[in-house]
């Protein structure tokens, strides 16, 4: 049984390192990773899991750090968006405007490389049925529509 | 930012969260069992649920099993509401639980965390009750096997120490005809305004609704009346709303009369799924 | 190349999609302390009392702050708003008591443990009520209040802050002229401006005295200047630094958590304090958008020539004044709409309740009128059997007309509206009918608005630009404008690149905006940005170049006028060959045998509007902006009669920008006010109990439109130059919002064949209005 009943000193596995951390079990993971670990990417929008900003991949999938105990990611794989290295939807999000302020842009990218990544022949259902886990105020989301869709059909549009 | 502290237990075996239940109980703390929490930690950020120590389930290997075995489909309280539609051994299951919040937070909320946690609406209990299937408690005396529509019956449903561990569903139901109608306020990801669903064997429909009232349900009356073929549809469903089993909502989401309309209407749509309207 | 009309990628692209972009709220250091607010539960109570003991004792806390702290009032148009309440509050969400602790989850938990008396007072929950003779008051001293804005006029005992009229021609003679009267009532509540990177503000008050503020503000030089002026420090004495703002809408525009991150480090010996807003105190707490009520007459010729306009206007500026009078005065200047209309009187009113109070929002008060209009031209059209879109080409205005205001109209200063209802005609396919019944039963309707807006800024708003230089050659450009989203730090450089004849990518653009370093810009607000920062960098490139050429004239022995630049290099027009490159004059030119001339050379410029004029306070005359851009929207829907919803199939815009600078950026912000206009018409309110309470204060409840539920858009640029904007060029960023909730009512009250004349127009409604909304009448 794990019992992590006061802040403990935790091995996590992020962005492929190994990163040693200070945690409470009450923290969530966006509060480790911002606050601890200096990885702001993951933005706080409403700390209710509504948003979506905060939007990180554990063992590949989407979580809302928000929604999620640091303790409860031991043992699990954390990517990031800093742990994105020029993957393809990063240049498409780029070149197709997919955001303007981009605070929810971080959230948007995990999602859409988790999804290119789970389902790279996704159809419009799918791609609706992901990406509405996110919110953006100032697109319109055609710009986010067109980003998904030039990495899933593997042609950047121009 | 959870405004205070708490314990964090995840053990490995039933009887090991059982027993730690009750000793955090009997030492004067407040445990409580934790699925996909995602309820829990976003009602604790604004003080409306407090806790001293949770115990997450999601260790337990039988609360992790998703098979169908010996007819029957068995699913953990700790599987998540993707990997059950992923898995679609259910598809009346799989289509009601991908309406429940959005499609990240699927993978998070568990389907023991939806049947217990707080928000009244708790979708994935529909199908469930409509298929007549149990679930498997298990509390200081061991487990029992209880209808998923009595777990909240204050008699027949949990203790506070008890967790459930599994879901039971007869394979025979897995595949029957079924209809699924959501309608929200406003847009897709929402609470419901109202949720139906129907399942059909050789006999009758069986209906389960959410957002009516603030609990889920199955009415015998009211599934008498929906499968009487000898009066029309219109009078079948309006005698139908006429014997609702509580007081029906008023909020944000809907007025109760909007309510009875919006059911009237969804209500003719399921049965037209069931090519019982001409 | 040209690097007009170029679709130049973002500056800022790679830090946005990489997670390297800093917002103020990722500025979280380990030696700074965490502050947050108790908010009021009640919308107006007498506080009887605070015991602040129990959280004072609480782990981690080092202050528990209440209004008899510092209290000041603070309001850019009327001083009447406490930061933090004192004996009583008047809305529900406001800030009654302030902790600082070294955590936040400290500070969260002693936040709780502060107990407040209160004894309720009577609500004053909507405009009808406050405007009743027997309203309680909600500020027992409105005559007395400082007002820095000297045009208004609070009336002494009552809740009203102000009145602005508009007195235009001769309304006897309009009436008489007037075949047919049309009226109407509209609403519209309050909502949230919902920008996705909550409030948020870091103050620290160094040894010596200086404040040192970083905040997602759009106003960093007004932050300076306000609590400069509340509590008496030079202003040279506070730096205000803005990095990357996570969207503003308008909703970071009013100094807000400044004062409060202020205030609390003071309590704190000048400590480093963060506040930042939970998305529930950001929806309740801070400024929302202005509720409004109008009533419109309006009067035409049996050809559709209106004649007359009669429109009061009541603005909901919540429990204090914020920019509501402002706005106030933008509607009523402006709300004839594009529209030649001769004869026009208008009351616009800005008044208080016990709501959210306000602040500027996308369209600054313009959606308001706008959407009165435009449904009272679709009554207008039907009454008289008309084409709305007929109507609308024949009432638009065009050069000559004046504005409600009596401001002379030119094509420069507007643009070419019957252009743009013409290409909206095409591109939403008005020639196939705007009611058509599909064979399945649902019905697509098409609804048509037309729009207009000036930035209704003080008459000295003004920018300034600031180059200097680098040993390469390369640009270093630095403004005050902060990037809040639509692109303008990359749409500036593109004016500089063009102005000097380079290559955008040597132009190095200062992301932040440093109070003590940018040249200051008024706000970023207004959609005035490339207008105002745009002209001022042009003059900016001019200063620079002439630098160049007197420096380059010595060195090539010429005069300076007898070179030009291109590519970071002067030369002579004469013989392009012989010139010389920036990176030899920069820094101060060195001659091949010894001794050096000159030294770095820094580039500015400025701006400053024009010609504009207060409004009389009598008849409304004057002048509040340089410019109307104008245009034309639609939206079209697929309407299901038996269910009482609705889908959205598109919206469309064709505005005349004058000068599109960069075409995806401007198609984006086009349509993101459009969709933003779709939230206001059909999800997006306030909603308040009886009591006052603000019930929606989460996105679970306060819904935006998500991925999917958006409409197909269509955007087309017409461009008629405005002589004095930058290479033409008007301002845009604001619009998409503007006529979109006008044009979806009336494509919804086409197709139910019902009047929505309030906002948002939910199923719900729709059913209730078409049915009675009882059950039993089905």
């Amino acid at each position: 049984m794990i019992k992590i009943a006061k802040a403990t000193v935790l091995n996590l596995h992020i962005n492929g390192e190994y990163r040693e951390v200070l945690v409470k079990p009450s923290d969530t993971l966006l509060y480790t990773l911002r606050n601890l670990l200096g990885l702001t990417g993951a933005k706080p929008g409403c700390e209710n899991g509504d948003c979506g900003a905060c939007t990180v991949l554990i063992d590949n999938r989407p979580i809302k750090s928000c929604l999620i105990l640091t303790v409860e990611t031991i043992g699990k794989r954390i990517l990031t968006i800093e742990g994105l290295k020029d993957v393809p939807i990063q240049k498409s999000f780029v070149e197709n405007w997919g955001f303007q302020c981009g605070y929810c842009t971080s959230g948007f990218l995990m999602v859409c490389h988790s999804l290119a990544q789970i389902h790279p022949n996704a159809n419009d259902h799918t791609i609706e049925e992901w990406l509405q886990s996110n919110l953006c105020r100032c697109t319109g989301y055609e710009e986010i529509e067109n980003a998904i869709k030039s990495i899933l059909t593997g042609t950047v549009r121009t | 930012m959870i405004p205070f502290n708490f314990e964090y237990y995840k053990p490995k075996t039933i009887e090991e969260a059982v027993d730690l239940f009750n000793s955090l109980k009997s030492a004067g703390k407040k445990p409580v069992y934790y699925g996909g929490g995602t309820e829990i930690i976003s009602m604790a950020r604004v003080h409306n649920v407090h806790m001293d120590a949770v115990i997450d389930i999601k260790g337990i290997p039988e609360c992790n099993v998703h098979e169908v075995k010996d007819g029957e489909l068995i699913i953990g309280s700790g599987v998540t509401l993707t990997e059950i539609a992923e898995l679609n051994f259910f598809p009346l299951l799989s289509l009601t639980i991908k309406r429940i919040a959005d499609h990240t937070v699927q993978g998070k909320i568990t389907l023991g965390g939806n049947l217990m946690g707080p928000i009244i609406y708790k979708e994935a209990s529909l199908p469930l009750m409509a298929s007549n299937s149990k679930v498997i408690i298990a509390g200081r005396n061991g487990k029992r096997k209880v209808l998923v529509r009595d777990i909240y019956d204050k008699e027949k449903g949990l203790n506070p120490c008890e967790m459930i561990v599994q879901i039971v569903v007869e394979d025979k139901f897995l595949n029957l005809p079924y209809a699924h109608v959501k309608r929200t306020k406003n847009e897709k990801i929402d609470y419901p305004l109202i949720t139906i669903v129907g399942l059909k064997d050789e006999k009758k429909i069986s209906f389960a609704f959410s957002g009516i009232c603030e609990y889920p349900f199955r009415s015998p009356k009211m599934e008498d009346v929906l499968n009487n073929n000898s009066i029309s549809v219109n009078k079948r469903i309006k005698k139908a709303i006429t014997n609702i089993p509580g007081k029906i909502l008023n909020d944000l989401n809907g007025s109760s009369e909007y309510r009875k309309f919006m059911l009237h209407t969804m209500l003719k749509e399921a049965l037209l799924d069931f090519q019982e309207v001409e | 190349m040209s690097q007009i009309g170029v679709d130049t990628l973002r500056k800022e692209a790679w830090d946005k999609v990489t997670g390297a972009a800093k917002y103020n709220s990722d500025r979280l250091e380990s030696n700074m302390l965490n502050a947050r607010i108790l908010t009021s539960p009640y919308a107006h109570a007498l506080i009887k009392s605070i015991d602040t003991s129990k959280a004072l004792k609480s782990d981690g806390v080092l202050a528990v702050i209440t209004g008899d702290y510092l209290p000041v009032l603070t309001g850019s148009i009327i001083e009447d708003r406490p930061p933090i309440a004192r004996d009583k509050v008047r809305y529900f969400g406001e800030p009654v008591a302030m902790v600082v602790a070294h955590s936040e989850q400290e500070v969260m938990k002693a936040t709780k443990l502060i107990e407040v008396d209160y004894e309720p007072l009577p609500v004053v929950n909507s405009i009808n009520q406050s405007i009743s003779s027997q309203a309680p008051l909600i500020h027992e001293n409105i005559g007395k209040y400082f007002c820095p804005d000297t045009t208004v006029q609070p009336r002494a005992g009552s809740n009203l802050l102000d009145h602005v009229r508009i007195r235009k021609g001769d309304m006897d003679r309009g009436w008489n002229e007037s075949d047919i009267i049309i009226d109407l009532k509209t609403f519209l509540p309050q909502s949230d401006h919902l920008a996705m990177e909550t409030r948020n503000a870091v103050a620290e008050i160094l040894p010596d005295g200086r404040v040192v503020i970083s905040t997602s503000s759009q106003a960093p030089f007004a932050v300076k200047e306000e609590i400069s002026k509340i509590f008496g420090i030079a202003e040279g004495d506070i730096i205000v630094n803005v990095p990357y703002v996570g969207g503003a809408f308008g909703g970071k525009a009013t100094v807000d958590l400044e004062f409060l991150a202020y205030i609390a480090s003071r309590a704190v010996g000048g400590r480093k304090v963060r506040i930042a807003n939970s998305r529930e105190e950001d929806i309740s707490s801070s400024p929302s958008k202005v509720g409004t009520e109008s009533t419109v007459k309006m009067g035409a010729t049996n050809e559709g020539i209106i004649k007359a306009l009669e429109a009061t206007y009541f603005v909901d500026c919540g429990a204090y004044a914020g920019t509501g009078p402002r706005m106030a005065k933008a509607i009523a200047s402006d709300c004839t709409g594009p529209y030649n209309i001769e004869n026009v009187h208008c009351d616009s009113y800005s008044v208080y309740t016990n709501h959210s109070y306000v602040t500027s929002y996308r369209g600054f008060g313009h959606v308001a009128f706008t959407f009165a209009m435009e449904r009272a031209m679709d009554k207008l059209a039907n009454s008289l059997n008309m084409d709305p879109l007929d109507i609308r080409m024949k009432n638009a205005i065009s050069e000559g007309d004046t504005l409600a205001t009596q401001a002379k109209i030119t094509l420069s200063n507007t643009g070419d509206l019957k252009a743009c209802i013409l290409k909206l005609k095409e591109s939403i396919n008005w020639e196939e009918g705007n009611r058509i019944v599909e064979p399945n039963g649902m019905i697509r309707a098409k609804g048509i608005g037309c729009f207009w807006k000036t930035s209704n800024s003080p008459i000295n708003a003004a920018s300034g630009v600031a180059i200097t230089l680098n040993s390469d050659g390369s640009i270093n450009l630095n403004f005050g404008a902060t990037e809040i989203g639509p692109g303008m730090k990359t749409t500036i450089a593109q004016i500089l690149a063009e102005k000097m004849k380079m290559d955008i990518d040597n132009i190095h653009v200062f992301m932040e905006v440093d109070t003590q370093l940018s040249p200051k810009h008024w706000k970023t607000v207004a959609s005035m940005t490339t207008f105002m920062v745009g002209n001022a960098v042009i003059k900016a490139a001019e200063d620079l170049m002439e630098q160049l050429k007197s420096l380059a004239a010595i060195v090539l022995a010429c005069t300076p006028e007898e070179l030009d630049v291109k590519g970071q290099r002067v030369y002579l027009k004469d013989d392009p060959d012989r010139g010389i490159q920036f990176k030899k004059l920069v820094q101060g030119y060195e001659y091949p045998g010894g001794s050096a001339i000159w030294g770095p050379i820094i580039g500015r410029g400025t701006y400053i509007m024009k010609h504009l004029v207060p409004l009389d306070l009598k008849t409304g005359k004057g002048k509040t902006g340089v410019s109307w851009t104008l245009g034309a929207q639609g939206v079209e829907i697929e309407y299901d009669p038996i269910r009482y919803t609705y889908r959205l199939l598109k919206a469309a815009t064709a505005i005349d920008v004058g000068k599109v600078i960069n075409p995806k950026t401007a198609r984006g912000l086009i349509m993101g006010g459009m969709s933003m206009g779709l939230g206001l018409g059909t999800r997006e309110e306030f909603i308040y109990s009886d009591n006052g309470m603000l019930e929606n204060t989460s996105l679970r409840t306060y819904k935006l439109i998500h991925f999917g539920e958006n409409p197909e858009y269509i955007v087309d640029f017409i461009e008629t130059p405005q002589i004095d904007g930058p290479f033409g060029a008007r301002g845009l960023a604001e619009y998409g919002i503007l006529a979109i909730p006008g044009a979806l009512a009336n494509a919804i009250s086409l197709a139910v064949g019902m009047d929505f004349d309030k906002l948002p127009i939910s199923p719900e409604l729709i059913w209730k209005t078409k049915t009675g909304g009882k059950y039993d009448s089905l």
